[in-house]
């Protein structure tokens, strides 16, 4: 019988891997498909070229299959959001694919960005309503707008001139679970219910799952989210079992204008790259990659984006840390408790099978 | 007892290369038994979208005479496997629990639906279209002085949408020709 | 598209999807691509990512305005005078492609003398008949190089053809559209300066007409600041030469307005100085709505067509077959083959009983005598003299114009058919709907039989869809439909075969064209389905020996051949069905030709000889297409050419040459008369030759550049239920445009029913500047009321910066409202339906609606509810001094003078 590693970062406080944080070589490998297995995949969401048609939502919910409605989770919530064309509202148990629509503009001859509109400020204040081209409102709305004014650059592939007064920009950003290489939902699941597949995803086992919850609370992007009448946490499986046959998910089988792409992690990861060089090189100073970066809190994630504005415009947490970053040090003090708990159902269990 | 031992997953997280059970220790039943309804379909049989007019080729799984998915055909140079969000809802317009699936009748200045059989229809509506191009027939029109031969009907107005098919359309205004029904329009006025 | 038609030939979009990759600078106007057509617009982002400009002409900002380099936010309703402006441009600056215009459009053609202008008449071209507003052409024609008619085989007969031609009844008929796919008939081929310099050439015509559309006046009319205009100008020009190729992308938004075909035209013409037709990144791409739209013209259910747009008989024109083909046999072009097509297609349908003693049994075809397109015929219906309607997969009741007249149309049927999917609104009129609560209707009082027929969807039948540029693709049956579902093609040859079995043994000559028909489809399974394919190889149709014709050139007059619509003839060549081949597109090049089958003849891009100069040589390496083989005496290329094979590009037509003999080497528009892309339309658009701005019916503003406020020729339609808002007038002093967005399809049908579709446009709303919502104190999404002389609805409204006011120079401030259409009040998704308030006022050469500009005005909150709602819009009526608005029974008349209580229930 093997004997359980007394080595484990769970017993030791200590996190050589990087098992909790930091970067992973081999995210898969980790989590134990140490055999011959396939590259870690993911997305790439160019959001430089998304056409906000959710092709991708749509997609989603019909291959798996999702009830209608979302954030609300009732069907009768269903109504107009207000928010530009955003009816969707968030990611939820029913909405694995989430495209934000917010709308920017600026006066061309003025320095700053004139007012927020619908969309703009949702996390803070809700959408903004007619008369706000009072100027005397500008100034409040100016310091509570995220707008970047340099963003609205010439060359900015989701900035319209509009006539020749005005720039208008209508972002749009197809949002998703980032399948994070520290993922807090399934370090947490106490379950097993989530657990890492050969693709080096994050998935939710159905059959498991007793909908406990902590996963929800841990995820530091909100993704993760329980369904009602059911219980149990529902997101993203980037199509796990279209994955096992070989075929893209469905949002990136979808996705008109390959805004999501899909493929080897490191080969988008090269892409990204140089998609941003190309952005930057038009001019486009405020494109960014959210997500690509290995050495950030999350160690970098597994569905990672483009984007062309600070990532607090899409709602998007400017910087994410997996929830379980100190649980070593926390695991220290619970560990030996926690070994002498398993120790004795272990001799328990073995000893009543040999009777 | 090695075999038991094995599937529980507190053993394979403890003793296998996955310590914290993340991974490959907490699969589970379902999990091992997945399957991509792609891969059981019975068959794929090729289509076209029927909502705008670019065209996008379509591959409809189809499994125990029921279709399971619809996606795009990345074999077609026009859309090149994609779809916009009304093509993927498109297997909803198959499947559709609103779907209305039989003849519905509403009789003169009734206010409900009646239940009416297929054939029963065909017939009613086959002696309604006589009657009506009788009606409306008309040898000659013009002004008095100027009459010219019309051999036409205006007892019967026909509307068609623009997901109808070429043979479709060909029929209908074969048909409504030989009639003599000419007032046959078609969304592609509108 | 008399717009496309009538300039090149063919009604059809000039090019493919797929060609926008190869274009330098891509124009979207008229159309929101990225919205409604999200697949095809891959195909920009390809051009883009390339570094073609991409420019979005619209009134709204949209999602395509979104990925666009400029958005240029102009007026709603005067693309005519901002397209006229890039023609002055284009002209006054000397940017046209001097050797393309020469060679291949009509600009040395000379006119008539008795040809006046609408510069000289103040916004009305010679030949006005104010009494029926319409135009009599024959003041437009060329100057004739020989005899008129001397080339046709029957002189007399064609001439007589010409001048029925100007009646009004024929006039509206809608002979503009038979230019589908053959351009307008001409008397004989024009006079030529090849200076382009003699003050009757089509050039300097042009050069006069347009001359007052600078880019001040355009600032004027349209609101799109000078140097937003010079920027267009300027990248449109630069990119429009022998190494690079425009493309203009447009749809509805250009169609459905009161001078829409001369919207085309106008983009014709620019297209045409450019050089920019029948070359790679060029072209004119309409985008079709619907999946067969392109189809359903092509084989068409429209009262005016026959298939291959062969045009209806007209009483007063076509009463033999001699007669109907005598304005076209013989002439130049292909159209010269009219009588051959003709024959065939009536030898398809009525088989051996067509022959030549029987005029192959041309009499058997009813015929029209004015408009009896489908706006009429419901008004036709409100007078009680419709009896039956059948609604094949289309619901009036919220997808057209009025849709409160349509409902009151359908309510005074003796019998209605509804075959579709879903229990659509056109189908519930009788129990629900805004006239039942204002207490208009009420099932007692409508006698309409109703018969739901259930259909099959697009994976229960066979057949081909024609997309957006002329491909069809046949689709094979997945699954057989459910229950009583049936496809279309079962229930009409299905009524077909009953019908004739009821009248089998009839004497009644009326009945021959019935019992004779042409009726045995071999039937499949249980349901006994018609065999879609056998309908689709008498489509394409036989020759002597009973095989399937692989080209139109080998319809014969005499009776030998068949082919139920000629142009798509070749798709069941070789007993092969052409529409089903699916090789994939990465084993193919860049056309692709083995994708399905494109007609004419599977060639993907038209006119596509203008690819090569004049002596058939590629005007440069990068917009190599098809060109001339010297040495193996034929043209090649990429793609099918659309030119005879082995004609040289130095042949001459001899004397007396017939039909497409009679077109020269260097005269890539070969369904052209004169072989030529028309600048000048010498005939085949009865509003004029030339595009001139009209302001729209209902415009808030006046016409900048004419006393004529609007198209003279435009159709109206009166009635109580189609009142008509004042043009410039204060009660409605917004403008109001429709569109659909991605997430829903036209009445919503097909999209309020689906749970995903209807959870992501969940209700009816509204668009607006954050202007307008403070001056009428509206509030994001808040409730708003808009109210027209028809009736009044309410939305949600968004408030959004991508609407904006516009300033005219004047400093009049135009507020603009965008409103979708796709709701009503069944499906998931619900609301008021936009439709209602709209008139109905049409384009007098295609009789499509004004739906793109209508006017009306907008209050904060709710619309009031049952009666008092008729009392509120009748009060709008009566201030703007427009006629009562109140009906009588089911919507008729109000029949006695003190009528106005509405219905009489």
């Amino acid at each position: 019988m093997t004997t359980i590693s007394s080595a484990s970062a769970a017993f030791t406080g200590r996190d050589p891997g990087n098992r909790l944080y930091g970067p992973v070589p081999d995210v898969t490998e980790q989590a134990g498909y140490v055999e011959e297995h396939p590259k870690r995949v993911g997305f790439f969401t160019d959001t430089s070229v998304c056409i906000g048609c959710k092709a991708c939502e749509v997609a989603c919910k019909e291959w798996n299959t999702l009830p209608m409605d979302d954030s609300h989770g009732v069907r009768d919530a269903i109504g107009l959001s207000g928010m530009s064309f955003d009816n969707t509202g968030q990611l939820g148990a029913n909405s694995w694919r989430h495209v934000a629509f917010i709308e920017q503009s600026r006066t061309v001859d003025l320095p700053m960005p004139t007012f927020g509109r619908p969309g703009d400020d949702r996390h803070d204040h809700g959408p903004s309503v007619a008369g706000s081209g009072d100027h005397d409102s500008l100034a409040t709305a100016q310091q509570s707008s995220v707008l970047n004014a340099e963003a609205l650059s010439e060359f900015d592939p989701q900035t319209g001139q509009s006539g020749a007064d005005k720039q208008v920009r209508w972002l749009m950003s197809s949002d998703v679970c980032k399948h994070c290489t520290h993922a807090g939902c399934l370090d947490v699941c106490p379950t097993g219910a989530l657990f890492r597949t050969e693709f080096g995803t994050v998935v939710v086992q159905g059959d498991i799952c007793n909908g406990c919850g902590y996963c929800v609370a841990s995820c530091p992007y909100g993704v993760i989210d329980q369904r009602k009448g059911d219980g149990r946490v529902f997101k993203c499986t980037m199509c796990y079992d279209r994955l096992t046959d070989g075929l893209m998910p469905a949002c990136a089988t979808a996705c008109p204008t390959q805004s999501i792409q899909f493929g080897d992690l490191d080969e988008l990861q090269a892409r990204a790259d140089a998609r941003l060089a190309t952005l930057q090189g038009q001019g486009v100073e405020t494109a960014r990659l959210y997500g690509r970066d290995e050495s950030d809190g999350v160690g970098g994630v597994g569905a990672f984006f483009l984007l062309l504005d600070e990532p607090e415009v899409y709602g998007l947490p400017p910087d994410p840390i997996v929830t379980t970053r100190d649980l070593p040090a926390m695991w220290k003090a619970a560990g030996k408790a926690a070994a002498m708990m398993v120790g004795v159902a272990m001799t328990a269990i073995l000893g009543s099978r040999r009777s | 007892m090695k075999t038991w031992l094995d599937s529980w997953p507190v053993y394979r997280q403890l003793t296998g290369p996955d310590p914290f059970g993340r991974g490959k220790a907490a699969r589970s039943k379902g999990t091992e038994a997945t399957v991509s309804r792609t891969a059981t379909a019975d068959r794929v049989v090729k289509s076209v979208c029927p909502y705008c007019a670019v065209g996008c080729s379509q591959n409809v799984y189809v499994k125990d005479e029921k279709v399971v998915q619809i996606e795009g055909n990345p074999d077609s140079p026009i859309n090149r496997g994609r779809l916009c969000p009304k093509g993927s809802a498109s297997k909803q317009l198959v499947t559709s629990p609103t779907r209305v699936t039989t003849v519905k009748y509403r009789r003169p200045y009734g206010t409900e639906w009646e239940d009416l059989d297929l054939d029963t229809a065909m017939e009613m509506i086959a002696d309604r279209v006589l009657e009506a191009r009788r009606k409306g027939w008309q040898e000659t029109a013009g002004s008095a002085d100027d009459r010219r031969r019309v051999n036409r009907t205006m007892g019967i107005a026909s509307l068609g949408g623009a997901t109808l098919d070429n043979e479709e359309n060909y029929l209908m205004k074969k048909l409504y020709s030989a009639m003599g029904a000419i007032q046959i329009e078609n969304q592609a006025r509108i | 598209m008399p717009g496309l038609g009538a300039s090149f030939g063919r009604g059809g979009a000039t090019n493919f999807l797929e060609d926008l990759a190869n274009s330098d600078c891509i124009v979207i106007e008229g159309s929101n691509m990225a919205e409604c057509h999200p697949v095809g617009f891959q195909w920009v982002g390809e051009a883009k990512a390339r570094g073609a400009k991409i420019v979005h002409i619209d009134p709204r900002f949209t999602r395509t305005s979104a990925i666009a380099d400029l958005h240029v936010p102009l007026r709603i309703g005067t693309d005519i005078a901002f397209l006229g402006g890039l023609i002055n441009y284009v002209l006054t600056n000397e940017l046209y492609f001097k050797e393309y215009v020469a060679a291949y459009t009509n600009a040395a053609a000379l006119v008539g003398e008795e040809f006046v202008d609408s510069e000289d008449l103040d916004g009305l071209f010679s030949g006005f008949d104010p009494e029926h507003r319409v135009y009599d052409e024959s003041s437009w024609q060329y100057e004739p190089e020989e005899p008129p008619h001397s080339g046709s085989d029957h002189p007399e007969e064609a001439a007589q053809q010409e001048s029925a031609e100007q009646h009004p009844d024929v006039k509206k008929s809608d002979r503009a559209q038979a230019a589908g796919s053959g351009g307008p008939p001409i008397a004989a081929k024009p006079k030529r300066d090849e200076t382009l310099q003699h003050p009757r050439s089509v050039f300097q015509i042009l050069k006069r007409h347009y001359a007052r559309y600078t880019p001040e006046m355009v600032s004027e009319v349209c609101g799109v600041e000078p140097e937003v205009f010079e920027q267009v100008a300027k990248w449109v020009t630069e990119n429009s030469n022998r190494d690079r190729t425009t493309a203009w992308v447009y749809s509805v938004g250009w169609t459905q307005h009161s001078v829409g075909a001369q919207y085309i035209r106008t983009c014709s013409i620019l297209q045409a100085l450019l050089g920019n037709i029948g070359r790679p990144g060029g072209g004119i791409m309409a985008l079709r709505g619907h999946a067969s739209i392109q189809g359903s013209t092509d084989v068409p259910t429209l009262f005016n067509l026959l298939p291959g747009y062969l045009p209806m008989p007209h009483a007063l024109q076509h009463q033999s077959l001699d007669q109907y083909v005598a304005d076209a046999a013989g002439k130049a072009g292909f159209w010269g083959n009219k009588r051959n097509y003709m024959v065939s297609l009536l030898k398809a349908w009525w088989g051996e009983h067509a022959t030549a003693e029987n005029d192959f049994c041309f009499d058997y075809l009813p015929k029209i005598d004015g408009d009896h397109s489908s706006y009429q015929t419901i008004a036709a219906m409100i007078r009680g003299e419709v009896s039956g309607y059948f609604l094949v997969g289309e619901n009036p009741g919220v997808g057209h114009p009025n849709s409160r007249m349509n409902r009151f149309g359908l309510a005074n049927l003796d019998w209605l058919v509804v075959r579709d999917l879903q229990m659509i609104e056109s189908a519930t009129f009788w129990k629900e709907g805004p006239e039942h609560e204002t207490g208009e209707l009420a099932p007692e009082s409508i006698g309409t039989e109703v018969f739901f027929m259930p259909a099959a969807t697009h994976v229960e039948k066979d057949g081909t869809f024609t997309q957006t540029q002329r491909v069809l693709q046949w689709r094979d049956k997945a699954v057989e439909p459910p229950d009583d579902a049936r496809s279309d093609l079962w229930f009409y040859f299905h009524l077909g075969r009953i019908l004739r079995e009821r009248l089998a043994g009839s004497d009644d000559p009326r009945d021959r064209p019935l019992l004779d028909l042409t009726w045995d489809y071999p039937t499949h399974g249980e349901t006994q389905d018609p065999d879609a394919s056998s309908v689709l190889r008498e489509i394409n149709g036989t020759g002597p020996d009973g095989r399937a014709l692989s080209s139109y050139l080998q319809m014969k007059d005499d009776g030998s051949t068949t082919g139920g619509c000629w142009i798509y003839c070749g798709v069941y060549a070789d007993e092969v069905n052409q529409a089903r081949r699916r090789k994939p597109g990465k084993e193919q090049g860049p056309v692709a030709s083995e994708w399905g089958w494109a007609w004419p003849l599977n060639r993907r891009m038209l006119y596509n000889r203008a690819s090569a100069d004049p002596d058939g040589k590629p005007w440069s390496e990068r917009k190599k297409y098809v060109w001339w083989d010297e040495d193996a005496g034929e043209w090649t290329g990429l793609d099918i050419p659309d030119f005879e094979k082995n004609k040289r590009p130095d042949y001459v037509p001899p004397d007396g040459a017939k039909a497409q003999d009679a077109l020269a080497g260097n005269d890539p528009f070969v369904m052209q008369g004169d072989g030529k892309a028309w600048l000048f339309a010498p005939a085949g658009v009865v509003d004029g030759p030339l595009p001139t701005h009209y302001e729209p019916l209902e415009s808030v503003v006046e016409n900048g550049l004419y006393k004529q406020q609007a198209n003279p020729t435009v159709e109206k339609i009166d009635g109580p239920w189609n009142r008509a808002n004042p043009a410039r007038s204060d009660v409605f002093p917004f403008q109001v445009t429709t569109y659909r967005l991605t997430e829903h399809h036209t009445a919503g049908g097909m999209s309020r029913t689906l749970p995903y579709l209807a959870e992501l446009q969940p209700e009816f709303f509204v668009e607006v500047s954050p202007e307008l919502a403070k001056l009428r104190g509206l509030a994001n999404n808040e409730y708003a009321t808009l109210v027209s002389a028809r009736t009044a609805v309410e939305a949600k409204v968004l408030v959004t910066e991508r609407m904006r006011p516009i300033r005219l120079r004047d400093g009049t401030v135009v507020h603009q409202i965008g409103m979708p259409y796709h709701w009503s009040y069944a499906g998931i998704s619900t609301g008021d339906a936009a439709n209602d308030l709209l008139g109905i006022v049409m384009d007098p050469n295609t009789h499509i609606q004004e739906s793109k500009v209508s006017s009306c005005d907008i209050i904060a909150g709710r619309r009031p509810r049952g009666p008092e709602l008729l009392e509120f819009v009748e009060g709008y009526r009566q201030r703007a001094g427009v006629e009562s608005g109140k009906v009588g029974l089911n919507g008729r008349d109000p029949v006695a003078a003190e009528a106005g209580e509405g219905s009489n229930l």
